[in-house]
C-alpha cells in the first residue's frame, strides 16, 4: 500500500470547506485564437516543434503546448483568475494512439510533462497575486478508440484497441505528467469504461514506480438520454466499475447540459462515498455545433446542484469559458459542498 | 456507506442483506456442462453465447465463465467468449465471474470486461508471495475475489484448517495488500461426504462450521463454495444427489453461505424431497450418525434402482386429484404432464377461465409463499412461470371459441398492459407473475424490465398506445418513484389506469400520494390474483365508470381515515385536555353506601361454583387458537384440536374440584370517596375529612373527535363538593397451590398439563373476579341488588359500574396497586404479593378498583405527553425520571437523558 501524496490531505481539507472551482473548456479559447496551420507547427509565431510529423496539425490542440506555449499558459492563468482552484492540462489527446491521427506519438512525453509546467507557471503567477493555492489537474482523455466495443458490425468480437495498448499509452502519458509536475490526475470524458480501468492499471504501474499515490479524479460521460455511457454501463455500475481507484472525485462532464446532467449525476452522488465533481458543457450545442448558453444560465443551474448538496467540484466542458467560470465561482461561493459519508 | 459487495456489468449488483444467496450460474462453464463444453470446442460461440442469454433470463445474477478445457486454447477462448457477450446488452448487463485455475486465463479475462466482475480462485497454493502478487492485480483490474482455502499444504478439509487458512488470508488481503473486505469471497472447499471413509463423514460439518465462524469473524467477507462436490459418491443417483445439494444448501444458506455455484434447474425444493431422503441425506450432511452414510445408502437404492422404477416412484403424484397435479408441476416446474392435466382440469370446470382463476393461480400462491420463506430460488419460480404459460397456451384455444360463440372476435388482446420496475429498483418477480398471469388472461404485456426510467416508460406507453401501466417497486424509494411517475403523467396529459403494485406498496400509501396527483385512475393491486379483476374492470365500457366511482371513493375515505389517525396521533395540552374533561351530572346522582366500610376478606369460596363463571375464550387464546367459545369447537379449522383441548381443560378442572387443588382468597374494601381533578381521594369514614388515601389516574391527551371526552377515571366519581361517592377495590387469587402443581407435572416431563393448569388456574382468578363483582353489586355494595344475569351473560359486562386494574388501558401505572394492596392489607389477607416490577405473584391473582356510576366504562389512556406525567409525578410525589420509568410505554415523548442522569 503507497502512501498518498500531500497534495491529496490539503485537496481533501479544500473539499469539506467548500465547493472547489475546476476550469472550463480550452478548446473555445483556442479557437478564439484564430491560430493557422502555421502557427500549430509553430512555424508562424512561436516556437517550431522539434517533433517532426508528414501530418498537417490544425486541430492537435495539443501540439500548441510546445508550439504556442505562451497562448496556452495565458488561458490557463485566466480560468485561474476566473475562480478555478484545479486547472487541467491541455492534455486531453496527449496518447500515443491519440496523436497517431498526427503522427506526433514521439511528442507525447514532451507534451505532457511540458502540459503540466505551463499549467504550474500559469496558477504560480495568480497565486503569486492573490496568495490562493492552486492545483494542477493532469488531463487524461478517452483516446478515439474503445477497448469493450467493436469498430467492425460483422464481427463484434473484434476490438480496434486492447487493454494493453491502452494501459501502455496511458502508462507514458501519465508518466510525463507527473514528470511535469501534476498534482493530480484526470481521467475524463470516460464513454467506455474499459479505457478508463486500463488507464486506471496505469496510473497504479506509476505511482508504485514514483513510491506514493497522486489524488485521481475520474469522470464519466452520459452520452444521451438513455442515462448510460457510450459503452452501456449506468451510472451507478460506472461507479462500481472505477470505485477500486478509491478517488479523489468521481462524476460526470461533458456530452449534455447542466439540466440534462442532473439526475445521472444525483444517482452517481446517491451512490459513490467520495467527493463528486461535475462540469456539464454549456447546454447543449446548436444546429452549427456551437454554445449558446450565457455565463449565468450555466451558473444557475450549477448552482442548483449545489443547493441540492449534489457536488464538491464544479467547472465547464465544452462551450464554456473564463466568464462562466466566474459565474459557477460566484454562484455557488458560500454553499455548502455535499458532505461525504 | 455500507460495505457491501458492489458488482456491474452494464447495470450494477449489490449484494445486500435482502439477497440471501446468489446463485452463480455455471452453465457457461466448460467444466461444468458437457454442452457448452462441445460448443466451445466447437468453436459454435453463437449457440454458446445462447446458453449464457439463457441463464441471465432464467434470473442469474451472476453468470461463470470458465473455458478450463485441455483440447483448447483457454486463454483465448475466455478472451474472445468475454468479447462476443459484451456485444450483448441483455447478457453483459450481469457481472461475470472469470473462472479458471490458471492466472494468466484470469488475467487475460480481466482485460475485457468493463464491470466489475469476480475472480474465481486465488489462493496461497503456491505461497504467499504469489498470492499477494495476484491479489494486487485483482485489485488494480478493479475485481473482487474468489479466495480458496488452500495454502502450500494443500487444501483445507478440517474446520480447524479452513478457519486457519482464511483468517490469514484475509490478513494478508486486508492489512498488506488493501483489499476491501467486502470483495473477498471465501470458498472453504466442499467436499464429498458419504464416501464410505469415516474421515469424509464430517467434511459438511466442518464446512458449515467454517462459514459460520468466517462470517462472525472476518467482517464483511462472503462465502461461496461449489456444492456439487458433495454428492460425488452418489455418481448416477440424481435423485439422491439432488437431495443432498438442497438440504446442504438449505443449512449452508443459514450457516451464512451466501453466494454458490448451482446448477438451479437440478435443485430440488427443500421442502419438497421426500421427508425419509430428506432425513438422511440430513444424517450425512450434518453428521447426526455414526452409521448415517450406511442409511442413506440403503434408502439410496430405493431411490435409484434404475431408471424406469425411479420414475415409478416420482410418478406416485400423479394419482393425485388434477388440482394437486397441477399444483404439483408449478411447485416443482414439470412441464411434462401439463397440457394433459390442465385439459382434465378444463372439462372438469364450467369455463376454461376458471382453471386459470381456481387451481391454477391457488399453484402459483403456493410457489409465491416458498419463494417468500426462501424455500425456492428465483430460477425455480421463473421455471414455475413458465408451466403457468403452457398451462395457459392450452385453454387459450377455448377461451377464444367462447368468446366467438358469444358473438366476439375471437383472437384479439383483451389489452395492451406496460408493466415496468420503476428507476432504482431492481426487483421484478412480483412484476412478472403479474404478467404471466394478465398474459395468461389474454392481456398482451410489454414489460420494460428494471430499473426502467420515467420518460422511457411513459414514451413506451405513448408510441405502443397501451390501455394500462403497472409499476412495480419492492425498496422504498420507489414509492417515491411512482409519486413522481403519476405526476409526470398529469403533467403530459395522460388519463389512461395506473397500477401500482409491489411489496413497499399499500393502499393507504396509493390513495394519500399517488391518487391525488393523477387524474387518471390510480390503482393499488394487492396481488397477482387480483391483478385481472382489476385490469378488466378498468378497461370494461360497462364496468369501468361504476369501479373508478366506486374506487375514488374508497380511496377517499382511505385518504380521510389515514388523515384521520394522523390527527390521532397528536396529543393535546394537559390544561386544554382537561377542559374536554367528561361531565357527568351529580346533582341529580345518588348512591347508596356499601354495607361495610373498610377491607373485609371473603374466605366462602367454591371451586365448582367459581368454574361456571369461567370465561373459556381466553383459554383457548392462550393456546393461540383464535375464536369465541363455544363456536370454536366446530369450527373448520381448529375444531378438532379445540375439542380435544377442552376435554383434557374438563377433565382436570373435575379433578381440581373434587381434589380441591387450589385454595381460592380475595379481599375486597370500600370507603368515602371524592374526585379531585385526576385525583380521586379516600375518605376513613363519612365525615369525609380526612383523607385515607389517594388514588392517582390518568387523562387522555389524544385529539379527540368534537363532543369526545378526554376521560380519566377519577371522571367516574362524584367531585368533592358535589354528593358523596364511594370507591372500592379488591385482591383475588386463585391460590399459591398451581405453581407447585405445575412443578410436579413438569418433573414428570409432562410440559402439557404444566401449562394447562396454569392456563386454568388464570381461568379460575378471573372467574373469581367475575363472580365477585357480581357480589359487590347485588349485596357487599348493593347498588344493583335485583341484578339477574347468569354467569355466562356477563362476558359481554351489561352490568353497572366497572373494576379496572392498575396496570391495564384505563390506568396504566403499576404502582396504584401499591395503594390498594396496602388499604386492603392484602398481601396478609390473601398472600398476593407485589414484586418489584409491580406484579402480583402468584399469577394467578386479579385486582382492581370498583366504581359504579353507571355511565363508568373501560376505556385506553393511551399516550400521554409530558405536561401530564410531570404533573402526575407532582401530585404522587415520585421523581419525574421515576414516573417516566413506569410510564415509559405511554410515553409519547422520548424522555430526556438528562433529567434522567439529574434525578439519580
Amino acid at each position: 500500500m503507497l502512501d498518498h501524496s500531500p497534495r491529496l490531505s490539503q485537496l481533501a481539507i479544500l473539499a469539506r470547506e467548500r465547493i472547489l472551482i475546476l476550469d472550463g473548456a480550452m478548446g473555445t479559447q483556442i479557437q478564439n485564437l484564430g491560430l493557422s496551420e502555421e502557427d500549430y507547427g509553430g512555424h508562424g509565431s512561436g516556437h517550431v516543434c522539434r517533433h517532426h510529423s508528414e501530418h498537417p496539425q490544425k486541430g492537435n490542440n495539443d501540439l500548441l503546448i510546445l508550439t504556442q506555449p505562451q497562448a496556452i499558459e495565458d488561458i490557463h492563468f485566466r480560468y485561474a483568475m476566473a475562480g478555478a482552484d484545479i486547472v487541467e492540462t491541455n492534455t486531453f489527446s496527449a496518447t500515443t494512439i491519440a496523436q497517431a491521427d498526427y503522427g506526433m506519438e514521439n511528442a507525447v512525453h514532451d507534451l505532457n510533462a511540458e502540459g503540466a509546467r505551463i499549467v504550474r507557471r500559469a496558477l504560480d503567477r495568480a497565486t503569486a497575486m492573490d496568495g490562493r493555492p492552486r492545483f494542477v489537474a493532469g488531463a487524461v482523455g478517452p483516446t478515439n478508440r474503445t477497448a469493450s466495443l467493436s469498430p467492425d458490425v460483422n464481427d463484434p468480437g473484434y476490438r480496434a484497441v486492447t487493454f494493453d495498448d491502452l494501459r501502455i499509452a496511458y502508462g507514458q502519458q501519465v508518466r510525463g505528467l507527473v514528470a511535469g509536475g501534476a498534482d493530480l490526475i484526470l481521467i475524463e470524458t470516460i464513454f467506455d469504461t474499459l479505457n478508463a480501468k486500463a488507464a486506471i492499471f496505469a496510473c497504479f504501474e506509476v505511482f508504485a514506480e514514483t513510491g506514493y499515490r497522486l489524488p485521481l479524479m475520474i469522470s464519466g460521460t452520459i452520452t444521451d438520454a438513455s442515462g448510460r455511457t457510450l459503452s452501456g454501463q449506468t451510472p451507478t455500475a460506472f461507479w462500481h466499475s472505477v470505485a477500486h481507484a478509491r478517488p479523489f472525485t468521481v462524476g460526470l462532464n461533458c456530452a449534455l447540459g447542466a439540466s440534462a446532467m442532473r439526475p445521472h449525476l444525483a444517482e452517481l452522488a446517491g451512490v459513490a462515498p467520495t467527493f463528486i465533481c461535475a462540469y456539464p458543457n454549456a447546454g447543449l450545442p446548436n444546429a452549427f455545433g456551437q454554445y449558446d448558453e450565457g455565463p449565468d444560465e450555466t451558473a444557475a443551474q450549477i448552482a442548483g446542484f449545489a443547493r441540492e448538496g449534489l457536488v464538491n467540484v464544479v467547472g465547464g466542458c465544452c462551450g464554456t469559458t473564463p466568464e462562466h467560470i466566474k459565474a459557477i465561482a460566484d454562484a455557488v461561493a458560500g454553499q455548502a459542498p455535499r458532505i461525504v459519508t | 456507506m455500507t460495505p457491501y459487495l458492489r458488482l456491474s456489468g452494464l447495470e450494477p449488483f449489490v449484494l445486500t442483506p435482502d439477497i440471501p444467496f446468489v446463485n452463480i450460474g455455471e452453465r457457461t462453464n466448460v467444466t461444468g456442462s458437457a454442452r457448452f463444453r462441445k460448443l466451445i470446442v466447437n468453436r459454435d460461440y453463437a449457440a454458446a453465447l445462447e446458453v449464457a442469454r439463457d441463464q441471465v433470463e432464467n434470473g442469474a445474477q451472476i453468470i461463470d465463465i470458465n473455458m478450463d478445457e485441455g483440447l483448447i486454447d483457454s486463454k483465448s477462448a475466455m478472451v474472445e467468449f468475454l468479447n462476443l457477450l459484451a456485444a450483448e446488452p441483455d447478457i453483459a448487463r450481469v457481472p461475470v465471474m472469470i473462472d479458471s485455475s490458471k492466472w494468466e486465463v484470469i488475467e487475460a479475462g480481466l482485460k475485457c470486461v468493463q464491470g466489475k466482475p469476480v475472480v474465481n480462485s486465488i489462493s496461497m497454493k503456491e505461497g504467499e508471495a504469489a498470492f499477494r502478487h495476484q491479489a494486487e492485480l485483482c485489485l488494480a483490474y478493479g475485481a473482487a475475489v474468489v479466495v480458496m482455502a488452500f495454502d502450500e499444504a494443500g487444501q483445507a478439509d478440517s474446520f480447524a484448517r479452513k478457519t486457519e487458512i482464511c483468517a490469514r488470508a484475509y490478513r494478508i488481503l486486508v492489512e498488506e495488500v488493501g483489499f476491501p473486505p467486502e470483495d473477498i469471497i471465501f470458498d472453504p472447499n466442499i467436499f464429498a461426504v458419504a464416501t464410505g471413509i469415516e474421515e469424509h463423514n464430517n467434511y459438511g460439518v466442518d464446512f458449515l462450521e467454517a462459514t459460520r465462524w468466517i462470517r462472525q469473524n472476518l467482517p464483511h467477507a462472503h462465502v461461496s463454495g461449489g456444492v456439487s462436490n458433495l454428492s460425488f459418491s452418489f455418481r448416477g443417483n440424481d435423485t439422491v444427489r439432488e437431495a443432498m445439494h438442497a438440504v446442504f444448501l438449505y443449512h449452508a444458506i443459514q450457516a451464512g453461505m451466501d453466494m454458490g455455484i448451482v446448477n438451479a434447474g437440478q435443485l430440488v425444493v427443500y421442502d419438497q424431497i421426500d421427508p425419509e431422503l430428506r432425513e438422511a441425506c440430513e444424517d450425512v450432511v450434518l453428521n447426526r450418525r455414526t452409521d448415517g452414510t450406511d442409511r442413506l445408502l440403503e434408502i439410496a437404492d430405493r431411490f435409484k434402482g434404475g431408471a424406469r422404477e425411479e420414475k415409478l416412484r416420482d410418478l406416485a403424484w400423479r394419482d393425485w386429484p388434477v388440482e394437486k397435479r397441477l399444483e404439483h408441476a408449478l411447485v416443482n416446474g414439470i412441464t411434462e404432464f401439463i397440457e394433459a392435466d390442465t385439459e382434465a382440469a378444463r372439462q372438469l370446470a364450467d369455463r376454461p377461465l376458471h382453471v386459470i382463476e381456481g387451481p391454477l393461480m391457488a399453484g402459483m400462491n403456493v410457489v409465491g409463499d416458498l419463494f417468500g420463506a426462501g424455500k425456492m430460488f428465483l430460477p425455480q419460480v421463473v421455471k414455475s412461470a413458465r408451466v403457468m404459460k403452457q398451462a395457459v397456451a392450452v385453454l387459450l384455444p377455448y377461451m377464444d371459441a367462447e368468446k366467438l360463440a358469444n358473438g366476439g372476435e375471437g383472437r384479439q388482446t383483451a389489452g395492451k398492459v406496460l408493466m415496468a420496475t420503476v428507476k432504482g429498483d431492481v426487483h421484478d418477480i412480483g412484476k412478472n407473475i403479474v404478467g404471466v398471469v394478465l398474459a395468461c388472461n389474454n392481456y398482451e404485456i410489454i414489460d420494460l424490465g428494471v430499473m426502467v426510467p420515467p420518460q422511457k416508460i411513459l414514451q413506451v406507453a405513448r408510441e405502443e398506445k397501451v390501455d394500462v401501466i403497472g409499476l412495480s417497486g419492492l425498496i422504498t424509494p420507489s414509492l417515491d418513484e411512482m409519486v413522481h411517475l403519476a405526476s409526470e403523467m398529469q403533467r403530459e396529459g395522460f388519463t389512461l389506469p395506473l397500477l401500482i403494485g409491489g411489496a413497499t406498496t399499500s393502499k393507504v400509501h396509493t390513495a394519500v400520494k399517488i391518487a391525488p396527483r393523477y387524474a387518471g385512475p390510480a390503482v393499488y393491486v394487492l396481488d397477482a390474483s387480483r391483478a385481472v379483476g382489476v385490469v378488466s374492470a378498468l378497461l370494461s365500457p360497462e364496468q369501468q365508470g361504476p369501479f373508478i366511482a366506486s374506487l375514488r371513493d374508497e380511496y377517499r375515505e382511505v385518504a380521510e381515515r389515514h388523515e384521520r389517525n394522523e390527527r390521532a396521533k397528536q396529543r393535546l395540552p394537559l390544561a386544554q385536555a382537561r377542559a374536554n374533561a367528561l361531565r357527568l351530572d351529580w346533582q341529580a346522582y345518588a348512591v347508596p353506601a356499601p354495607k361495610r366500610l373498610g377491607a373485609q376478606v371473603i374466605d366462602d369460596w367454591d371451586l365448582a361454583e367459581i368454574a361456571r363463571y369461567i370465561d373459556w375464550t381466553p383459554f383457548f387464546q392462550t393456546w393461540e387458537l383464535k375464536g369465541s367459545y363455544p363456536k370454536i369447537l366446530n369450527d373448520e379449522k381448529q375444531g378438532e384440536a379445540a375439542r380435544a383441548l377442552f376435554a383434557d381443560a374438563q377433565e382436570m378442572l373435575q379433578r381440581i374440584i373434587t381434589e380441591r387443588w387450589f385454595g381460592p382468597r380475595a379481599v375486597v374494601g370500600f370507603w368515602p370517596a371524592n374526585a379531585v381533578g385526576e385525583d380521586i381521594r379516600l375518605f376513613a369514614d363519612e365525615t369525609r375529612t380526612k383523607t385515607l388515601a389517594t388514588l392517582h389516574t390518568l387523562r387522555q391527551q389524544h385529539a379527540k373527535r368534537e363532543g369526545r371526552p378526554n376521560v380519566a377515571l377519577a371522571d367516574f366519581v362524584a367531585p368533592e363538593g358535589t354528593v358523596p361517592d364511594y370507591v372500592g377495590g379488591f385482591v383475588v387469587t386463585a391460590g399459591p397451590e398451581e405453581a407447585a402443581i405445575a412443578a410436579r407435572f413438569d418433573e414428570k416431563n409432562d410440559n402439557y398439563s404444566a401449562i394447562l393448569v396454569k392456563a386454568l388456574a388464570d381461568r379460575f382468578a378471573e372467574a373469581m373476579a367475575e363472580m365477585l363483582h357480581q357480589r359487590v353489586r347485588r349485596e357487599l355494595w348493593g347498588y344493583a341488588e335485583g341484578e339477574q344475569f347468569a354467569p355466562d351473560e356477563l362476558v359481554g359486562e351489561p352490568y353497572r359500574g366497572i373494576r379496572p386494574a392498575p396496570g391495564y388501558p384505563a390506568q396504566p401505572d403499576h404502582t396504584e396497586k401499591l395503594t390498594l394492596f396496602r388499604l386492603l392489607d392484602a398481601e396478609a389477607a390473601t398472600g398476593v404479593e407485589l414484586t418489584e416490577s409491580m406484579a402480583m405473584w402468584p399469577g394467578s391473582s386479579v385486582s382492581g378498583l370498583y366504581i359504579g356510576h353507571p355511565d363508568s366504562y373501560y376505556f385506553g389512556v393511551a399516550k400521554v405527553e409530558r405536561d401530564q406525567v410531570a404533573d402526575y409525578a407532582a401530585r404522587k410525589g415520585m421523581d419525574l425520571a421515576e414516573a417516566e420509568r413506569w410510564l415509559a410505554p405511554i410515553l409519547n415523548y422520548i424522555p430526556s437523558p438528562s433529567a434522567a442522569l439529574a434525578a439519580e
